[in-house]
């Protein structure tokens, strides 16, 4: 498959599986021949059962797991850099310039305010100082996020707080790809509100999603397909 | 051809029987972080010595280039050479930071004492620029004239970075830069030293045998045994997926890293 002008991401043919070896080496399928893309703009939506290997197959994208097989061609507009088969360093670049992520829980340096931690990734991703600031200032305010709250490390904050600090700092850099693992899990119907609000700019400014989302709700509204991931299911060697 | 800033070519060091590096090889690029990680005796020090040319391989070689994109050999460089290099181009932070520091100096001359080894003799200048570097690592400016003898020990860690910081190198190698310090002093020290790294472009070599401050300060990471690398690459990777039998002990042993 040729990736075409329009396509922002094309995953094709990619198989993963983990090989245990505390566990007396036991191979431990996760996803197979998994083939996909997604367009500027788009919003495609992994489906299917727990344990299907959803976010296995966004953590593959953005590198941080390995690839078994297959291609992950990502676009940076002029050409394409295949993640799968990509050097460290590669794909160091494709994070701060390409894509983003946003993990399930946040991660963070304790003792960093919430302010901090997303001007940082506006930062990472080639903003000067003021500017990084000024962006991180306004998601954390859509987010609804109390401006007192700003000046505070994160740890002492609600899982919903806290997971607003992460989706902030997700679109901080404004990249042409988003990969989301159930941000909005843990929010309220206003927050959700303001990510689904969120996802829409970006879409509008072209950026593409590839996302993981439990709420219906959410789902029907920013999906303009829902993959289901258990296609993809490894078939056991008899 | 080869653009890096810092290159290894099969380094293999021997204490005695004990074969402490065995032919290992990569390289660094500018503005670059990276982590080796082992348990003790894993040949991480040993392995950052002999790229800082503090030790001599029993083979292989080293190699930097310049300011003047000239790559040069470490082993060919003159005793001179070497030091011109450690003051002006590189850094090294230690874990124990009173092998750094002089502790009989004042803070203020301790961070002084390496632009004037780099000719600056202006004193009005040395003492700005340190007051400058004691506020950027978030000591209050009137502990200038005080001994590091009076000083926390993350204090002087802080006091280490700016020491070596002062003259903007371009590689700065770090050993185990939290190791020793209370766990509510390491955060703010691992996010200043990474706040540094971003803003002044450093390269980073970093040993450290806790994986979480690999995580946090490291782009990219090389995980050793009996002196030998078995995995590397991207940081988060190796950590999140590893695949080496070791890395996946190394990982599972720890406590939420």
């Amino acid at each position: 498959m040729i990736p075409s002008a329009s396509d922002l991401l094309v995953v094709e043919d990619l198989s993963k599986s983990f090989t245990l070896h505390l566990h007396g080496g036991k191979r431990l399928p996760v996803v197979a021949k998994v083939s996909f893309a997604v367009k500027r703009g788009e919003c495609v939506v992994l489906g299917g059962p727990s344990g299907v290997g959803k976010s296995s197959i966004l953590k593959i994208v953005f590198g941080n797991y390995l690839a078994g097989a297959g291609h992950i061609y990502l676009s940076d507009g002029e050409r394409f850099l295949d993640i799968a088969n990509a050097t460290p360093r590669e794909v160091v670049s494709a994070r701060r310039r390409l894509m983003g992520y946003v993990s399930q829980f946040l991660r963070v340096i304790p003792r960093v305010s919430a302010l901090d931690i997303v001007a940082a990734a506006a930062r990472d991703a080639g903003l000067a100082p003021g500017a990084a600031k000024n962006r991180a200032e306004n998601l954390l305010a859509r987010l609804n996020l109390p401006e007192r709250l700003w000046t505070l490390p994160p740890a002492t904050f609600s899982g919903g707080e806290q997971q607003r600090v992460n989706i902030a700092r997700g679109f901080a850099g404004e990249h042409r790809l988003l990969i989301l693992d159930e941000p909005t899990a843990s929010l309220d119907a206003a927050n959700r509100e303001a990510v689904v609000g969120l996802i829409a700019e970006r879409r509008a400014a072209g950026a593409g999603f590839l996302a993981i989302f439990h709420d219906e709700d959410v789902r029907a509204r920013v999906a303009d397909r829902v993959l289901d991931v258990s296609a993809f299911a490894p078939r056991e060697a008899a | 051809m080869n653009s890096s800033l810092l290159s290894a070519e099969g380094l293999s060091k021997r204490y005695g029987a004990v074969e402490a590096c065995k032919n290992i090889s990569f390289e660094i690029q500018e503005g670059e972080a990276l982590a080796i990680v082992g348990e003790s005796g894993s040949g991480k020090t040993t392995l950052l010595h002999l790229i800082a040319g503090l030790m001599a391989p029993h083979s292989g070689r080293v190699s930097y280039r310049g300011r003047d994109g000239v790559r040069r050999d470490l082993a060919e460089m003159s005793e001179a050479q070497r030091r011109a290099l450690m003051r002006a181009d590189w850094g090294f932070v230690h874990q124990d930071s009173t092998k750094d520091l002089r502790m009989n100096v004042s803070a203020g001359g301790n961070i002084g004492e390496r632009l004037m080894a780099l000719g600056e003799r202006h004193y009005g200048r040395i003492r700005a620029s340190a007051a400058e570097w004691l506020a950027r690592v978030e000591i209050a400016e009137d502990r200038l004239d005080d001994s590091p003898l009076t000083y926390s020990g993350g204090m002087r860690q802080r006091l280490q970075i700016a020491r070596n910081l002062v003259t903007s190198p371009r590689l700065v190698f770090m050993d185990e830069p939290t190791g020793g310090l209370d766990v509510s002093v390491q955060a703010r020290l691992l996010d200043l030293i990474r706040g540094l790294i971003a803003e002044m472009g450093l390269a980073v070599v970093l040993v450290t045998h806790d994986l979480a401050v690999a995580r946090l300060l490291s782009n990219r990471i090389l995980v050793m045994k009996q002196g030998e690398v078995i995995e590397s690459g991207l940081t988060d990777r190796v950590l999140d997926d590893p695949q080496a039998p070791y890395t996946q002990l190394l990982v599972s042993s720890v406590l939420a890293a």
